[in-house]
């Protein structure tokens, strides 16, 4: 099937030059918070790309009939009983995931990617342009989630999705997982570095002051 | 003494911005200048210190399951602990809209200032994230709700003021030009978390 031009950029944009966590700064909570194992990170960008299409989905579905004063209440029940569905799911097929995740499923109703493709995207655009656009921005938050997840595993445990990847041979030769990379601000400093790489090779990005 | 112990903990070990790192999108946005810090610190800590006690008694005497005997003995069984987000955000929303009414009347230049990050208190993680944390915690008594959200609130609160005191003199040092902005936030949030890391072994 082949996609328009808007289609095109509603869905891949969000990837690059327009990302959630990078540019637009939203969701930055979670991004940072359950990135500390490869697994947990994988559920939730999994979860958060589900709820924001389908919250969107529905928001453009009823954007003609929700009065503009109380549209934030509307949003914030059609995201939580989303949210309620998916964390049920969770609970009945990934028990343990969910544990690990512990509050920050119940906090997607909080990510302000959600609120954000909703009050700039889905309010203004018909239901195929806002799914796409809803399913883009999932995948451009869940790729951060999953490279740092990905280098705070590694680097941290030694191991990837609970697997040991670095060899025996390494730690008899004194290799040490790095501890530091468990801990939560390693996060925030692996995101700075995503930002600095991503903004050096996109000088349009760049800001004018600190 | 358990209270006060509880307050200092939730300031300063379990920091939601540092520890848990809740409430980020505004505590990125809106530290540009102290000022402005310090009104929506001032908003957030009242909306947690007004909104974990009444989720709580929500949450013990209506939510969970098995505390609806109050109404007879025939909603024993009764488990709406499904419909906690939804009630805890709903009340979240309608005292953050008391809030805006407030700061609008008594101070419209900070409402001004504050922007759309008033309204969006609503979506800021630190509030319904204190009200997830006391329904995991399973606190004692309503006394200790308070004293959980209101010192989550402040510990909020110092960690924008903090950000934007230092944002402020960031303006006069020569940063690489791609990490610049949100960059240089990140990894200035970040040493200042690995020095809130510095209270966890404190036991009070």
């Amino acid at each position: 099937m082949a996609l328009s031009a808007k289609a095109k950029q509603a869905l891949l944009g969000p990837l690059n030059k327009n990302n959630p966590v990078l540019v637009q700064v939203l969701g930055i909570c979670s991004a940072l918070a359950v990135t500390s194992k490869l697994e947990p990170s994988l559920v939730m960008a999994i979860a958060v790309t589900i709820v924001t299409a389908f919250a969107n989905v529905i928001i453009s579905l009823l954007r003609k009939t929700i009065p503009n004063r109380i549209r934030i209440i509307v949003q914030l029940v059609v995201v939580a009983a989303l949210v309620t569905i998916v964390s049920e799911v969770l609970k009945a097929f990934a028990y343990d995931v969910n544990k690990q995740l512990s509050v920050f499923v119940g906090l997607i109703v909080t990510n302000c990617i959600l609120m954000g493709r909703l009050e700039a995207f889905a309010l203004g655009n018909g239901p195929w342009p806002s799914f796409l656009d809803g399913i883009g921005n999932g995948l451009g938050y869940g790729w951060i989630l999953v490279v740092v997840g990905f280098f705070r595993e590694l680097l941290g445990s030694g191991t990837l999705l609970g697997i040991q990847v670095v060899p025996e041979v390494f730690y008899n030769m004194g290799y040490e997982n790095n501890g530091l990379m468990i801990l939560p601000p390693m996060a925030l400093f692996l995101v700075g570095i995503i930002i600095w790489i991503q903004r050096s090779k996109y000088k349009d990005l760049q800001e004018a002051t600190n | 003494m358990e209270t006060i112990s509880l307050i200092v903990r939730s300031i300063f070990v379990d920091n939601m911005v540092f520890a848990y790192f809740l409430g980020m999108c505004s505590y990125l946005a809106v530290s540009k200048n102290v000022k402005t810090a310090v009104g929506l610190g001032a908003a957030v800590t009242f909306v947690l210190t007004l909104t974990l006690p009444i989720n709580y008694l929500l949450e013990n005497y209506v939510l969970k399951a098995g505390v609806l005997t109050w109404l007879g003995e025939d909603f024993a069984s009764v488990d709406l602990s499904v419909f906690s987000l939804l009630i805890f955000i709903a009340i979240i929303a309608s005292f953050v809209q008391l809030v805006e009414m407030i700061v609008e009347k008594f101070s419209p230049s900070l409402y001004n200032s504050l922007g759309i990050f008033l309204p969006l208190i609503a979506v800021n993680c630190a509030i319904l994230g204190g009200s997830l944390f006391m329904q995991q915690r399973e606190f004692a008594n309503v006394g200790m709700a308070t004293a959980y959200g209101f010192g989550s609130g402040i510990g909020w609160l110092i960690a924008i003021v903090g950000l934007a005191a230092i944002r402020e003199k960031l303006e006069y040092s020569h940063i690489p030009k791609p990490l610049r902005g949100l960059g240089i936030t990140f990894i200035v949030t970040a040493l200042m978390a690995i020095g809130f890391m510095s209270f966890s072994g404190i036991n009070i």
